[in-house]
C-alpha cells in the first residue's frame, strides 16, 4: 500500500481516511466520545421528559412515551437516506468503506424504525384506545420497516461481498425514490378510505421544556446512531478485510 | 433503436408461446387467488363488492412476482444473458423489450380476465371498466419495478421469496392508486384522477427502471 502523501496546504488530508485500515483506528477513537454523549444526552432528555416537563392536559402521563417515539422515528427516516447515500457513493465511487457503511446503518435504521412503531402502539392504546390504526403515519412506517429488511436481506442472501455492495445499492437508491410516492400515496389513500377517526396531529403549542427534553433525546440517539453504526462498521471491516496484512498484525 | 426492442419483444413472445403452460399458470394462479376469497370472507354480495377491487389487485401483484422468475432466468441459464450484455445495442434497451414482452404475456392476460372477475363479484359495468382500465395502465409497473428485483435477485438462493420480500412494498402506490380507482367509481367520485396518476407513475417507470435494471444486470452477471 503505497500512497502518496498529496501536498495539502497546512490541512491534513481527509481522504485518506477513506481507506478501511485508517478509518478503523479512526471509528475506534470516536466510538467512547459518541457513546458518552449519547449516554449523557438520553439521561438528560429522559430526566427532562419525567420529571420537569409537565403532564399533559389532554393526554396525562401517556404523552411522555413521546419522548422515546418522535426522536426514533425522525432517526429512523433518516438513517434511511443516510444509508442511500453512502450505498450511491460506493456505487459511483467504487469505495469500499461506504458500502460498508451503508451496510452498518441499516440494522440500525431497522431498530429505529420498530421502536417507533412498538411505542407508538403503545401509546396509541391509553389515547385512542387501540394499538393500531391504518393511519398513514403509521402505515408507511411500517413499510418503511419492510424496506430495510428487504435491504438486509438482500445482503445477507449474497455471499460475494462485491455484488452484495452492488446490489444493495441498487435496491437503496430504488427505495430512496419511492419512499416519498409511498408516503404521498398512503396519504392519500387514508383520506379516501376515512377509516381511521383519530388523528395524529397533536395540540399546536407545546411546552418549552417537553420540546427541550424531546430535542435532548433526539440529539442523544443521534449520538446512539452515530456510535452503533461505528462499532458495526468497524466488525464489517474486520470481516471483510482479514487476509490484509493490517487486520494480521492487529490479532 | 425501435428495431432492438421489436427484436427482443419477438424473440421472448416466441419462446412464450412455445412455453404455454409458463403463461397459462400465471393467470390460473390470479384466478385461483380471487376465487378464495369469498371462500375465506362468505359470500354476502355488499361485502363482496367492496373488498374486491383490493383482491383482485391483490391477487395481480402476487401473480406478477410469481412471473418475474421466468423474466431473466432461463437467459441467464443458457448465456443468452450475457450475449446481451455484451451487445453493441443499448443494454436498458433490451431490457425494456424483455420487460414489455413480460408485460404481454402476463399483465394483458391478468387485465382481460379481470373483466370476468368484475362480472363475477358483481361490480357493475363502470366501475368494471375502470377495473380493467387501472390493471392496464398499472400492470406495466409491476413488470417494470418487478424487473429490478428479479435482476438483483438472479442466480441466488431463495430467489422467488427474496424478491416479494424487495419487490412488494415498492408495489404499494400501485396497489393504493389502481384499487382506489375502483372505489372511488364506484362511490360516485370518478376514477380519473387516481388512472392520470398511475398513468404518470407509468411513464416515470419506463424511463427509468430500465437504467436501473441494466445496472442490476451487470452487477448480477459479472
Amino acid at each position: 500500500m503505497q500512497t502518496k502523501a498529496l501536498p495539502a496546504a497546512g490541512a491534513s488530508n481527509w481522504w485518506k481516511y477513506a481507506a478501511p485500515n485508517t478509518f478503523y483506528p479512526l471509528a475506534g477513537r470516536m466510538i467512547p466520545w459518541f457513546a458518552a454523549a449519547a449516554a449523557v444526552l438520553c439521561a438528560l432528555g429522559l430526566y427532562v421528559g419525567f420529571f420537569v416537563a409537565p403532564t399533559d392536559a389532554t393526554q396525562g402521563e401517556a404523552y411522555r412515551i413521546i419522548f422515546i417515539h418522535v426522536p426514533a422515528a425522525w432517526m429512523s427516516m433518516f438513517i434511511y437516506l443516510v444509508m442511500a447515500f453512502w450505498a450511491g457513493v460506493g456505487l459511483a465511487f467504487n469505495t469500499r468503506l461506504s458500502a460498508m457503511m451503508a451496510l452498518a446503518l441499516a440494522p440500525t435504521g431497522a431498530i429505529m424504525t420498530f421502536i417507533a412503531l412498538w411505542t407508538g402502539a403503545l401509546w396509541g392504546r391509553p389515547t385512542w384506545g387501540t394499538y393500531w390504526v391504518w393511519d398513514a403515519r403509521l402505515t408507511s412506517e411500517l413499510i418503511l420497516l419492510f424496506l430495510y429488511l428487504g435491504f438486509m436481506a438482500l445482503q445477507a442472501a449474497i455471499e460475494d461481498p462485491r455484488r452484495a455492495d452492488r446490489a444493495g445499492a441498487v435496491l437503496a437508491l430504488v427505495g430512496v425514490v419511492n419512499i416519498p410516492i409511498i408516503y404521498f400515496s398512503v396519504q392519500w389513500w387514508n383520506t379516501l378510505h376515512q377509516g381511521a377517526s383519530v388523528s395524529l396531529t397533536k395540540a399546536p403549542t407545546m411546552a418549552t421544556t417537553m420540546l427541550t427534553g424531546m430535542l435532548l433525546m433526539a440529539l442523544g440517539f443521534w449520538m446512539y446512531s452515530i456510535a452503533a453504526s461505528l462499532a458495526r462498521v468497524r466488525s464489517i471491516i474486520l470481516e471483510r478485510e482479514r487476509r490484509t496484512e493490517w487486520v494480521r498484525s492487529l490479532a | 433503436m425501435i428495431a432492438t426492442v421489436a427484436a427482443v419483444v419477438r424473440r421472448d413472445l416466441l419462446l412464450a408461446a412455445r412455453q404455454r403452460a409458463d403463461v397459462a399458470n400465471t393467470l390460473l394462479f390470479f384466478v385461483v387467488v380471487v376465487t378464495l376469497v369469498p371462500l375465506g370472507v362468505g359470500n354476502e354480495p355488499n361485502l363482496l363488492r367492496s373488498v374486491a377491487p383490493g383482491v383482485v389487485w391483490v391477487a395481480a401483484l402476487l401473480a406478477a412476482i410469481l412471473s418475474l422468475n421466468r423474466l431473466f432466468a432461463a437467459d441467464f441459464a443458457d448465456g443468452t444473458l450475457e450475449q446481451m450484455l455484451l451487445a453493441a445495442e443499448p443494454l436498458p434497451l433490451i431490457v425494456l423489450g424483455k420487460i414489455a414482452a413480460h408485460w404481454l404475456v402476463t399483465g394483458v392476460p391478468v387485465t382481460v380476465v379481470s373483466a370476468v372477475l368484475g362480472v363475477m363479484f358483481d361490480l357493475g359495468a363502470g366501475p368494471t371498466l375502470v377495473l380493467m382500465a387501472s390493471l392496464a395502465v398499472g400492470t406495466p409497473i409491476l413488470s417494470l419495478l418487478g424487473a429490478v428485483g428479479a435482476a438483483l435477485t438472479l442466480g441466488l438462493r431463495g430467489g422467488g421469496v427474496l424478491i416479494s420480500l424487495l419487490v412488494l412494498p415498492l408495489y404499494v402506490p400501485v396497489l393504493i392508486l389502481g384499487a382506489g380507482a375502483v372505489e372511488a367509481t364506484a362511490a360516485g367520485l370518478g376514477g380519473a384522477a387516481h388512472l392520470l396518476l398511475l398513468a404518470g407513475l407509468a411513464l416515470f417507470a419506463v424511463v427509468l427502471t430500465p437504467w436501473a435494471v441494466a445496472a442490476a444486470l451487470r452487477i448480477s452477471v459479472e
